[in-house]
């Protein structure tokens, strides 16, 4: 992968992580937040995003994680390779707590309003 | 250009004997003596009952720095277990077979283990070999199929071995795990047990919290090791860290083993555990070669070879 590719996701990653909210008084259909797994962490590890949203996470570590819902409240992800994406779309209002299933240390918290 | 690629495999492929080594167990008197595969071999093996070796952490399908050929390194570390002059009654494997789980990955490693001819071997999961299906892929090949849980105890010259999986149901915020139902059945499985049995116990993730910031430990081993603390001889063996590490707690003693496929950091000297990207091919061997003085070559034998002794 080019290093070009490599910045302009993370200008992606970026703008997700911190345009968006400034959109939260418009329909929030066709917004994505992205969580960032690096390190052996999610980044952030608790993201609150309204209702209908789409939350992408992506692997940047040399390693495989696996986003996971605590309580199964929704569908888990296959093993992420590193560069994996995985998108869950979130449309009703809760907490969810998920973790990596294979690096359970790992926890974050997607609150959905 | 090609020729420049072969050459640096091939150089690759010399240092990394070194990293891809397994640890060769000698059980002597009833004490159990480790060596590293590849030391000279100086007849260590004379005057022990039998031997065994132990490999980890092959992680097939693991294709980036710093070992983009995890294959070559665990056929190499194959062939070494091959070349003792004294042949180990069986192969340990403790866990990370694969990187991904994927049937292929899978294939890869069974045709290797096949390959090498090296007669008896005995698995147990990582958490790599469970992802998606909760080890069922695995257990359907390499699992004993005593229990459906997946763990199982065996005997070998006097020696009572217990291969425990550690890497299932794991909770959010936690370590390994061994849960209710596997402790039950350990605690039966060692009470008709004299305790003068040399007792071996082995398992993926550590049975020790070696460092838990980074998932090295195991929720409830403390439970596991009320059952072992009775007998005079128990010896815990790990993988998942890819480096040696050793603990003694009374006459229990702990170790993790190296991996055949990368080095990862020592507790806390990185952000985290992943791969030590930055070890070059030809810096690998005086690293790791290091850590094998460090921890292995204490007076010929493992220093808890005496602690088991007195």
């Amino acid at each position: 992968m080019s290093r070009s590719i490599v910045r302009a996701m993370w200008m992606a990653l970026y703008c997700a992580v911190f345009a968006c909210p400034a959109a939260g008084a418009a329909p929030a259909k066709d917004t994505s937040y992205a969580v960032g797994i690096q390190n052996f962490a999610f980044v952030p590890k608790t993201l609150t995003v309204p209702i209908g949203t789409r939350v992408v996470w992506t692997n940047r570590d040399e390693e495989p994680h696996v986003v996971t819902s605590a309580g199964a409240t929704f569908p888990s992800s296959k093993a992420l390779d590193s560069g994996d994406s995985y998108t869950v779309t979130f449309s009703k209002p809760g907490t969810y707590t998920y973790y990596c299933s294979i690096h359970p240390m790992m926890v974050g918290t997607i609150i959905v309003q | 250009m090609e020729q420049d690629n072969e050459q640096g495999r091939r150089q690759f492929l010399k240092c990394m004997a070194w990293a891809g080594a397994g640890t060769l167990w000698l059980m002597k008197s009833g004490v159990l003596q480790a060596q590293p595969l590849g030391d000279n071999d100086n007849g260590a093996a004379q005057g022990s009952a039998f031997s065994f070796v132990q490999i980890s952490d092959s992680h097939i399908g693991f294709h980036r720095a710093p070992n983009p050929d995890v294959v070559g390194t665990l056929r190499r570390s194959l062939a070494m277990i091959r070349a003792q002059t004294s042949q180990p009654a069986f192969v340990l494997h403790t866990g990370d077979l694969t990187h991904l789980s994927k049937p292929e990955q899978f294939d890869t490693l069974a045709g290797l283990m096949q390959e090498a001819r090296l007669g008896r071997s005995f698995y147990v999961p990582g958490e790599h070999d469970v992802i998606g299906d909760n080890g069922a892929e695995f257990f359907r090949r390499f699992g004993e199929k005593q229990h459906a849980g997946g763990w199982y105890s065996f005997d070998q010259g006097g020696v009572h071995f217990v291969g425990l999986i550690n890497v299932l149901n794991l909770k959010a915020g936690g370590l390994g795990l061994l849960g209710a139902d596997q402790l039950a059945w350990l605690k039966n499985d060692l009470a008709g047990l004299s305790a003068e049995t040399p007792i071996v116990v082995f398992a993926h993730m550590p049975l020790w919290p070696l460092y838990p910031q980074w998932g090295w430990g195991t929720d409830d081993s403390a439970q596991a090791m009320t059952y072992l603390r009775r007998f005079g001889s128990v010896t815990v063996l790990n993988g998942h860290i890819h480096q040696i590490q050793q603990k003694v707690e009374g006459h229990i003693t702990f170790y993790t083993a190296r991996s055949t496929a990368y080095p990862q950091p020592a507790p806390g000297a990185a952000p985290a555990p992943g791969p030590l990207q930055s070890v070059k091919p030809d810096a690998l061997h005086r690293y790791l070669g290091i850590r094998d003085v460090r921890h292995v070559h204490v007076g010929g034998a493992l220093a808890v070879t005496d602690e088991v002794m007195a």
